[in-house]
């Protein structure tokens, strides 16, 4: 026993380099779970401060394209209203119901923290579960999708982004709705590939790729981007879609984290269908 | 020893914010990401303990790596920059320069032993890094030429700021 707290003691240097490599190696086989250590990222508040100081600084120098966007959205709304308003005029009796709580609920957040550059990118936003965050809610803006949930503290939460290997998101091709499955190719900040569209769709480059609601995270039809090219490799039965992103992951900056309050229901029913 | 504990304190914090806040943002294409903290690890003395050299590879790795959402990542890659930095600082330079109390920079090694000094630590912690990250032989070749890419920004970063800061 002696022998070996001498043998430890003398080699201290290469024991105390294997331990901290250990704790390294387990953080980073950890992260493989979407449940990472809550207090290792930054949701946690004091990394969560930091950012959002910069991010104070750094949203002054972007606010006349905010403003663009955020009049183009309201132009774009205000069209969609006068449609509906419309629509009620000539059938009256075709109203809403206004009992039943809304599926989707809206809230709008603030982007504090946003990478592009890395193979898993994550972003940070500057509402957390004070302000009814909870994981596994979804991020867009008005160019399309950003991103989902998956940790969240009492002031900060922080997601996966479109851009991150992990995320697969559930998307169709309006035209005809065949859907599939959007994954990021780790390569350029706005392009990804769909996946699991068969060999005998039609398919044509500018075609709109929008979500498909099967994930009960976004709502149906919230926008993904446009195909810029395709090609069939040989011996698949499968399309090898590249979809241009409509949202613009380099100047992201205000975004609305959408929930779905049936969610838990669906989910709960939909666990009934596996295992027979 | 305290004021130069504050000195290395004010460095820790300083290198961690510009990574953080300034390179992490320059994206050209996804191809050039500069890691820039490690001067932090080349900088410390050549007579510091293991301990503490260990200890504070590990500490700054792990900050980075709070920051950037990716536990385990760039800490495993300062602690093994850390492990070998002794062997590093061998290589570079004769036993006496070492002892004799001088520090790892450019002002005391010279220009051609600062720089062999950087680019072999830049090199070795990089390439940890960035197969830690994409975590498979996957996309190899593409994962080596952002490596080798961002490794000589970040050498020519580094050097750059040696100039700037040891200028006389």
């Amino acid at each position: 026993m002696r022998s070996l707290f001498r043998f430890l003691l003398r080699n201290y240097f290469l024991m105390m380099f294997l331990a901290l490599e250990a704790i390294s190696f387990t953080l980073m086989v950890s992260l493989n779970n979407y449940q990472r250590v809550a207090f290792l990222n930054s949701s946690n508040d004091l990394f969560g401060t930091v950012y959002e100081r910069f991010s104070h600084m750094d949203e002054y120098f972007s606010l006349s394209r905010t403003n663009a966007r955020l009049a183009a959205e309201n132009a774009s709304l205000r069209r969609q209203l006068h449609f509906r308003i419309q629509n009620q005029e000539k059938y009256p009796i075709n109203r809403p119901d206004t009992i039943e709580t809304p599926a989707y609920v809206f809230t709008s957040a603030k982007v504090i923290s946003n990478s592009t550059n890395k193979q898993f990118n994550y972003i940070t936003l500057n509402k957390g579960s004070r302000h009814g965050m909870k994981p596994d809610m979804g991020i867009m803006n008005s160019e399309g999708v950003v991103g989902v949930i998956t940790n969240v503290s009492l002031n900060y939460s922080t997601g996966l982004s479109v851009l991150n290997k992990r995320m697969s998101i559930p998307a169709k091709i309006t035209k005809d709705n065949y859907f599939g499955a959007l994954v990021w190719d780790g390569e350029h900040f706005n392009s990804a590939d769909l996946k699991e569209i068969p060999y005998h769709v039609i398919v044509n480059v500018g075609d709109t790729v929008v979500t498909s609601g099967y994930s009960n995270i976004f709502p149906e039809g919230i926008m993904i981007g446009t195909i810029k090219s395709f090609n069939v490799e040989s011996g698949t039965n499968f399309y090898n879609i590249k979809v241009e992103l409509s949202t613009n992951f380099k100047t992201l900056k205000y975004v609305e984290v959408v929930q779905n309050t049936k969610r838990t229901e669906l989910i709960k029913l939909e666990s009934n269908n596996t295992g027979e | 020893m305290i004021k130069d504990l504050g000195k290395y304190m004010i460095m820790f914090v300083v290198l961690v914010l510009v990574q953080v806040l300034i390179l992490n943002n320059i994206q050209v294409s996804g191809l050039i990401n500069p890691y820039i903290y490690i001067l932090f690890i080349l900088l410390l003395p050549f007579t510091i303990p293991g301990y503490f050299l260990l200890g504070f590879s590990f500490l700054i790795g792990i900050t980075i790596d709070i920051f950037n959402n990716t536990p385990g990542i760039h800490a495993g890659a300062t602690v093994l920059l850390g492990f070998l930095r002794p062997a590093i600082a061998e290589l570079i330079s004769s036993r006496e320069i070492l002892e004799k109390g001088n520090m790892p920079n450019m002002a005391s090694l010279g220009f051609a032993s600062f720089l062999k000094y950087t680019v072999i630590a830049v090199l070795i912690h990089h390439l940890f890094l960035f197969f830690a990250e994409a975590f498979s032989m996957g996309g190899f070749f593409e994962t080596f030429f952002r490596y080798l890419i961002s490794s000589v920004f970040s050498i020519l970063i580094i050097l750059g700021s040696q100039f700037i800061v040891f200028k006389n």
